[in-house]
């Protein structure tokens, strides 16, 4: 029989085995099994060496292009990431860790966990965070479900322009829940059928919004203000729960490694205190030893550490009157999320949110001198904005691409006037100063033979 | 004096001025910042030195137990080794630093590689429409019964059928799913033999179901042996048979859910695939369906035209599931354990883990209570019932107990249906040796129990930290940092 790595009994072990099970192969294990089915035929490849495995697939990876200069935003954006980050979360102590049911051996994830939770509440000025969800968009669907819990309304308005992804899984979620979904183009079009107004800080287009109209116009309605938060902008911007928000949602990923081609992603998920008890998710309280070990330094105060807390909110207690049904999450993503901010630091933070602006202010004022083009104005903004070219988008990508860069996204088939015939381009502090360059040249010459 | 890592965050670590990584400096011309109103002043975070970064985080590390430690028995969790070579796959810059919404033409190598993930998966599962985008094992699940609601919906019978049937053994997500899809649940008693009760069954059946959930092999770690029939009349009443494929592992290669009848299931790479957990997450939960339901599968799945790859949205798709494409980096080191094993080492992995959780139960089964006494599957019940009778000793304190032997607690009173249950589930990546060593340590504890029960009481002696208040930790939460009072 042939040996897998990953299994290490022998044939010897399994014979040694069976005999004390009195059994006289492993297949016969499988006796109760329909015997019409048992052992299909499955086409799968056979099995592959680890030398060919690591050939197969970094052909498969030199198949994607990566290298090129690409000005995509739209919910994935290219992040400083320390190279802390990387090294402390591939420890296997953290990666190799089960969801943290056992505190007296699992304070490291607890702790860590409980690290991510303070630094959500600090970034987004919320009173109480859990420990992280899927991605951005599931999080604020399930932002919207407290929503409609706690206000006991059947509908949820979407203020445009938002991720059109996020309006996707909303209305995914909102299917499961029979909750109706509405966008709306102002917060005042927020009505008392309404549980919650979501908001897209910056805008989907790019734009800063001053979260205080949307929060004041929902609480006019009897509605909560959900604020889904870019998390470096919130280095430099201010804090959604100052502005009134109740709930804060956001994409943690790219702060924690690469975009990974979207995933796996974090949703940061933070709400104002009393709706603690509503919230989805798992989250980590502070705990005293009751019973400390006898080596522990006799007389000694109990010591502090870290459980899964609050957990009747949950399936695997409450079942079907669950605040969820979420169970695993995305806890080690959470771990490189709060080591990369907390490495940043405040000053950090800051620094990297303004060399962000910086740098995409920079790409957009070099855009808008070269003739043809034109950045369209739509207040301040932070990292992606509008760009008018001499061609329509799609011909724009076109030419960007024979000159190997990758354009912004085509966003001209959207509703918004502003964002007719144009194309987003994104900038971010971890672009190269080269790439820019390599973009401003590149239009300059496209323009210059339109 | 040892330090009390616990009452020391970040935020109380470091001073003022110190940083942990330098950030450029913009040197060219200036833009004017937002108008003040929408800025702020800073953020409150700790200020520390790289070195005191790695320090503290070091040292958290070194306070958790990991499959990479040793035995990590958690039955229905399926700790199984990851494989290294997984971890190096998914970082490779081809495939960390692709952009979700790349052209189509950029992404060949990774379109290619979730495609011919979501073909193995449909063989390994004999349910052909698969869709990769689900996040975890409950989102999977979430969008298996929104597939079942869609399927419903085009049938015109959703407002007819809208109770979902779920075994009283089920993992908690199954109802909490089905909720959440907009269902009422009704529990169903399991039979005797731990198994679907077809009487019970039949009698809760009737033109106003729209699924039954089913876990298999069950959360006992116990083959349905009615699974036929159970589909057969599930199907009869015109409902959906939903599967949660969490116990894959237990069959991989040697039975298919599609051959049963099943008509969507949720898959765990984590379980199956040897993909790390990470503390709890990030996992994936792929969500694998007969061909006639493609159609309302989650958005995207990836196609295949003339040699060439694409996202696309199936045609009445129930919708996205998160805002991209799934936990591709998690798919990635799946994938490679597919490919590491092909068919015939998927099934010598089922295989060994049957045989572990025999010949485990075989060596403890004198010594603690066995309410189900069957041949298992992947996984044992055991019942701590004896010593809570005759020593007062709790499975909670048999658990703890088992920390001071080096090793991890099995899930303890889990499924609800067993009093005191101890469900321990060692997998095949352990050796015979190790199982024997963790026997052993079951069996030395039951001595104990009889011997010195406050020792268990006591338990754990050598962890990191003692026994925790967790009641009041729910009963009067602090659940973030805050600056000391002065």
């Amino acid at each position: 029989m042939q040996a897998f790595p990953y299994i290490p009994n022998t044939d010897a072990d399994r014979a040694i085995m069976l005999e004390r099970l009195g059994v006289a192969s492993v297949d016969r294990l499988f006796e109760e099994l329909p015997a019409e089915h048992r052992d299909p035929q499955i086409n799968i490849p056979a099995a592959l060496a680890e030398a060919d495995l690591v050939r197969l697939l970094q052909e498969r990876a030199a198949e994607n292009v990566v290298d090129r200069p690409t000005f995509l935003g739209a919910g994935a954006y290219r992040r400083f990431v320390p190279a802390i980050t990387p090294h402390l979360v591939s420890r296997s102590e953290f990666a190799t860790s089960y969801t943290p049911y056992q505190p007296e051996i699992s304070q490291g994830t607890l702790q860590a966990a409980f690290e991510y939770q303070s630094v959500v509440c600090e970034l987004t000025g919320m009173d109480v965070s859990n420990t992280g969800m899927y991605d951005a968009a599931s999080a604020t669907a399930e932002a919207c479900l407290l929503a409609v819990r706690v206000t006991r309304r059947r509908a949820v308005a979407l203020l445009e322009p938002i991720h059109p992804n996020t309006v996707d899984v909303v209305r995914m979620y909102a299917f499961g829940g029979d909750v109706r979904v509405d966008t709306v183009r102002h917060a005042t079009d927020v009505t008392a059928e309404h549980a919650c107004v979501v908001v897209q800080q910056p805008d989907f287009l790019g734009t800063i919004l001053d979260v205080e109209d949307a929060s004041g116009a929902a609480h006019a309605a009897g509605a909560l203000c959900i604020v889904v938060a870019d998390p470096l902008a919130l280095g430099l911007l201010r804090a959604p729960g100052d502005a009134g928000a109740d709930l804060v949602t956001g994409e943690g990923r790219d702060l924690a490694g690469p975009v990974a081609f979207g995933g796996p992603s974090l949703g940061l998920f933070a709400a104002r205190e009393p709706f603690l008890r509503q919230m989805p998710g798992r989250i980590v309280g502070r705990a005293q030893e009751s019973h400390p070990p006898a080596g522990a330094s006799p007389g000694a105060a109990p010591r502090t550490g870290y459980v899964l807390a609050l957990q009747a909110r949950e399936q695997f207690i409450r079942r079907e009157r669950a605040t969820s049904n979420f169970s695993t999450g995305q806890s080690l993503i959470a771990t490189a999320f709060t080591i990369t901010v907390q490495t940043l630091g405040p000053q950090g933070m800051r620094e990297s949110a303004e060399l962000c602006y910086q740098r995409a202010h920079d790409a957009a004022r070099r855009i808008a001198t070269l003739p043809g083009f034109a950045v369209v104005e739509r207040g301040a903004w932070f990292q992606e904005f509008l760009v008018r070219a001499p061609m329509p988008p799609a011909a724009l990508a076109m030419a960007l691409a024979d000159r190997g860069i990758i354009a912004g996204l085509d966003v001209s088939d959207r509703g918004e006037p502003e964002a007719r015939e144009a194309t987003m381009f994104c900038v971010t502090e971890a672009m190269s100063p080269a790439h820019v360059d390599a973009l401003v040249q590149a239009l300059s010459e496209i323009g210059a033979r339109s | 004096m040892i330090e009390d890592v616990g009452a020391r965050l970040s935020f109380d670590r470091g001073a003022p001025g110190r940083r942990g990584v330098g950030v450029p400096r913009w040197d060219g011309e200036p833009a004017a910042l937002p108008d003040a109103h929408l800025l702020r002043e800073s953020v409150r975070l700790p200020e520390m030195s790289q070195n005191e970064i790695v320090r503290y985080y070091g040292a958290l590390s070194r306070r958790n137990y990991s499959v990479d430690s040793g035995t990590y028995p958690l039955g229905s969790c399926t700790m199984k080794y990851n494989p290294k070579v997984d971890d190096l796959i998914a970082s490779l810059p081809g495939f960390a630093e692709a952009h979700p919404l790349a052209p189509a033409e950029d992404v060949q190598g990774v379109l290619r590689v979730l495609f011919e993930l979501q073909s193995h998966l449909g063989e390994i599962t004999g349910l052909p429409a698969v869709a990769l985008s689900p996040a975890a094992g409950a989102h999977g699940e979430l969008a298996g019964m929104l597939i079942v609601k869609r399927a419903l919906e085009r049938r015109g019978e959703l407002a007819q059928r809208r109770r979902v049937l779920v075994p009283d053994s089920a993992h908690g997500t199954n109802p909490a799913t089905a909720a959440m899809a907009g269902f009422t649940v009704q529990e169903l008693p399991s039979g005797p033999d731990g198994g679907v009760d077809l009487a019970t069954l039949e009698a809760a059946l009737g033109d106003d179901v729209a699924a039954f959930m089913v876990t298999l092999p069950n959360t006992l770690g116990l083959w349905e042996r009615n699974i036929q029939r159970v589909v057969e009349r599930v199907h009869a009443a015109g409902a959906f048979v939903y599967g949660d494929g969490a116990n894959l592992n237990a069959i991989v290669g040697r039975m298919r859910f599609g051959d049963l009848g099943f008509d969507v299931v949720h898959l765990n790479p984590h379980k199956t695939f040897g993909t790390p957990h990470g503390g709890g997450g990030p996992g994936a939960g792929p969500v694998c369906a007969r061909a006639e339901l493609a159609p309302y599968l989650p958005a995207p799945v990836v196609v295949q035209e003339d040699g060439r790859y694409a996202l696309v949205r199936p045609a009445d798709t129930i919708g996205r599931m998160q805002q991209f494409h799934g936990s591709i980096g998690v798919l990635l080191r799946a994938y490679a354990y597919i490919r590491t094993l092909g068919c015939e080492g998927l099934r010598e992995t089922s295989g060994n883990a049957v045989l572990n959780a025999n010949y485990l139960r075989a060596l403890m089964r004198d010594h603690y209570d066995l309410p189900y006494d069957r041949p298992v599957m992947h996984e044992v019940v055991f019942a701590g019932t004896r010593q809570r009778r005759r020593h007062n000793v709790r499975t909670y304190d048999i658990a703890k107990r088992l920390i001071d032997y080096g090793l991890h607690p099995p899930t303890v009173y889990f499924p609800l249906i067993v009093e005191e249950a101890l469900m321990i589930e060692p997998t095949e990546a352990e050796s015979r040796e190790s199982i024997e060593m963790l026997a052993g340590a079951f069996i030395a504890i039951a001595e104990e129990s009889e011997r010195d029960p406050e020792l268990l009481h006591d338990a754990p002696q050598t962890s990191p930290i003692g026994r925790m208040d967790e009641a009041e930790a729910s009963r009067h939460p602090v659940i973030r940092w805050r600056p000391r009072e002065a």
